[in-house]
């Protein structure tokens, strides 16, 4: 087999590992802005803070301890106990609930009727709030994830040895993938089949389409603006939770985490911010995209670093064919 | 009693349509004017000039040029950290002699133009560029365009980065100003005095709230609102989108070089692309403009003096009042910000200029209200 081609093919192969992720946060944007109109930049550092909450349970850490040393002058650090992945996932699911009403009481439900983009500076303020809080109770440094489900079936780490040798064996050339990769590909797909089967085929989830389509026909039918609200950032809250964990196992626990959210906005343009699908296949698209482009065009002759703004500029060129993106509504203008 | 305008006739048609026709307003505005010309330099010190008027004056004018793209145009773009650093960079490019290469040979340099000139020059090219990032903004609409607009973000930082043309090939891919006077005067480099460096600025800034002030009102002006409140009946009733959205691109990409220009060259010094224009800084001047009152010169100038004293404040209470280590006040900042920015939005969705004008509603009756 070419050698070339090999090559390309598994850059091509990880770009769709790459993309599943960029999928995995921009499902968390798609949520929110369907249901509330919202355009929530702080999907991002949520995932930062779902994942620093999770560390921090896991260890055992004493939430706030950087802030009470400070003002009391104690010595306090750790609790000295370490709770089990299983559990601390649990809790961490809990604080994210309690973060979506809390948000939804204390910032939306004041903003209602605003204009989209002062929900959208509302976001980015709630975004910087956040990172605050997430630093202050749990400090900034650099933090290792390591997420053990049961004993022996932890998130795997490094690269597939098996998948290499196999592959080596029969084409004659090993395709290097990351175990990470994988596991994160099944769960995002798992997970978007629970979404899609949530909002299919239970009461909530009907109730929080009848909210994206309309609020006004979904409230005089008898449906809790409030509680679908809350129900749908915590949805966006545990979407947050499983990027955070898969990102945090890639590349530790710290501020650049927050930075996905970035990532995640030209997956949405492409996708249109109002389709599930969409979010899904324009997230394969970027990172297949972006990938394939820095190794033929950008490494080559560019000087490499493509990535930060190729996924932009496709998703900006796309657009001027197509405004609403892959599978968006149809924009419709009166006057 | 303070404020009111019993007794303030106005009889031309062009008395009515001045920009200050209360003559309370008018006063103070010459007294703000001749405060900041006359008296300020003359007392600054280094501390105000680097920690709180420079960054104001600047920021003052990225926000006037965001805020006519936002807050008049209704095109809402986060590239403002990418074309201020399209301003720096072009300023740097033309303060040192623009070299034109061709086949690996210099074909020629350009003379090195006088700072002042240099800053302008900056200011023109980010209008150029401003253009050719505006041009989806017909096409692609709200959300969507702001997003778009990310990829100029990304893009120009990206490019400042990688080409060392920029930079003019130095070591550590940083620009420096070089030392440049203007009628004498140190206006660049490390031996400028504060007062020198702060008036430079000074006229930069009053200048552009006077070009922008008079832009939005006229002609230009009402045809960028006309394009914000409804595009398509703007169009109906003869705007041409196409040169109203452009040209919004334009005079705001101006401003916002000049002001990037005047961050490097004269507040900064020296400027690492990624660091100094990075998404943070399109994100603060947004705030400035949202903050401060969409569709307001005064509020472009309010905007930028809280979110300027804002961290200076929490500083000097935090680390040198009550004695916290600086990486704690630096989260309390963060979580302190963003708490304010939301309850900002929440009381006042229109910003500080809106209070003021409620204010004033306040002070024209008071101490009588009805």
């Amino acid at each position: 087999m070419n050698e070339q081609l090999a090559f390309t093919i598994e850059v091509f192969l990880n770009g769709l590992m790459a993309g599943v992720l960029y999928a995995l946060v921009a499902l968390g944007f798609v949520l929110i802005y369907k249901a509330s109109g919202i355009f929530n930049y702080a999907q991002g550092v949520m995932a930062l803070f779902a994942a620093m909450t999770l560390v921090g349970i896991q260890n055992g850490q004493v939430p706030f301890s950087h802030l009470i040393n400070a003002i009391f002058g104690t010595d306090i650090h750790k609790f000295g106990w370490s709770v089990h992945s299983f559990l601390a996932i649990i809790l961490t699911v809990f604080v994210m609930i309690a973060l979506a009403w809390a948000v939804q009481r204390f910032v939306f439900r004041h903003l209602v009727g605003q204009e989209p983009i002062i929900l959208f500076m509302a976001t980015i303020g709630l975004a910087y709030f956040l990172e605050g809080v997430a630093d202050l109770m749990w400090g900034s440094e650099l933090k290792a994830l390591d997420v053990c489900v049961a004993e022996g079936a932890c998130l795997p780490q490094g690269m597939n040895t098996w998948l290499e040798a196999t592959t080596y064996d029969a084409l004659g050339y090993g395709f290097f993938i990351d175990n990470l990769d994988i596991v994160a590909s099944i769960i995002a797909a798992l997970l978007v089949v629970g979404l899609v089967m949530f909002a299919q085929y239970t009461k909530q989830g009907r109730a929080m389409r009848a909210v994206a389509d309309d609020h006004q026909a979904a409230l005089s039918v008898g449906v809790s603006l409030n509680f679908i609200w809350i129900l749908v950032w915590s949805l966006a809250g545990f979407v947050a939770l499983v990027a955070g964990i898969m990102w945090g196992a890639k590349s530790g626990v710290q501020f650049s985490l927050s930075l996905i959210a970035l990532k995640a906005l030209p997956v949405l343009m492409l996708g249109g911010f109002t389709s599930i699908p969409g979010a899904i296949v324009g997230g394969l698209i970027i990172g297949v995209g972006e990938k394939l482009f820095e190794f033929l065009i950008g490494a080559p002759f560019l000087g490499g670093a493509t990535e930060n703004w190729f996924a932009y500029m496709l998703a900006l060129l796309f657009l001027v064919f197509r405004p609403q993106g892959l599978f968006g509504e149809k924009i419709i203008e009166r006057v | 009693m303070f404020y009111r305008e019993a007794g303030d006739f106005r009889t031309t048609y062009k008395e009515d349509q001045q920009t200050f026709p209360i003559k309370f307003d008018r006063y103070r505005y010459y007294l703000v004017l001749f405060l900041a010309i006359f008296v300020v330099p003359f007392i600054v010190n280094d501390y105000w000039v680097n920690s709180l008027l420079l960054p104001f004056l600047i920021y003052a004018i990225a926000a006037l040029g965001l805020n006519i793209l936002v807050g008049y145009c209704g095109q809402v773009s986060l590239g403002t950290g990418g074309f201020m650093a399209v301003g720096a960079y072009s300023c740097y490019k033309f303060m040192t002699g623009v070299d034109i290469w061709w086949g690996g040979e210099l074909l020629f340099r350009l003379p090195e133009f006088n700072i002042f000139f240099s800053v302008i020059m900056g200011g023109i090219m980010t209008a150029l560029v401003g253009v050719l990032f505006g041009l989806p903004s017909l096409r692609i609409k709200g959300f969507y365009l702001a997003v778009a607009t990310l990829a100029a973000q990304f893009f120009l930082v990206w490019l400042f980065n990688r080409v060392a043309w920029f930079y003019n090939y130095s070591a550590s891919g940083q620009i420096s100003a070089p030392e440049r006077d203007l009628f004498g005067v140190l206006i660049t480099g490390p031996s400028t005095t504060p007062w020198a460096a702060y008036m430079f600025c000074l006229f930069f800034t009053i200048v552009s709230a006077y070009i922008a002030r008079n832009l939005t009102r006229g002609a230009a002006g009402r045809k960028w609102m006309a394009i914000r409140d409804m595009d398509i009946a703007a169009e109906i009733i003869g705007v041409n989108p196409l040169r109203a959205k452009l040209t919004a691109f334009m005079v705001s990409s101006f401003f916002i070089g000049i002001s990037g220009a005047l961050f490097f060259a004269v507040y900064l010094g020296a400027v690492e692309v990624g660091e100094a224009f990075g998404i943070q800084k399109s994100f603060l001047v947004l705030f400035m403009v949202i903050i401060g009152g969409l569709g307001s010169i005064f509020g472009s100038f309010a905007g930028a003096a809280f979110l300027v004293l804002l961290p200076v404040v929490l500083k000097v209470v935090g680390v040198d009042l009550l004695g916290w280590p600086t990486d704690i006040v630096a989260h309390l900042q963060l979580v302190i910000v963003g708490a304010l920015i939301i309850i900002f939005l929440i009381a006042e969705p229109h910003g500080i200029a809106q209070l003021w004008r409620v204010a004033k509603e306040k002070l024209r009756l008071w101490p009588f209200p009805h």
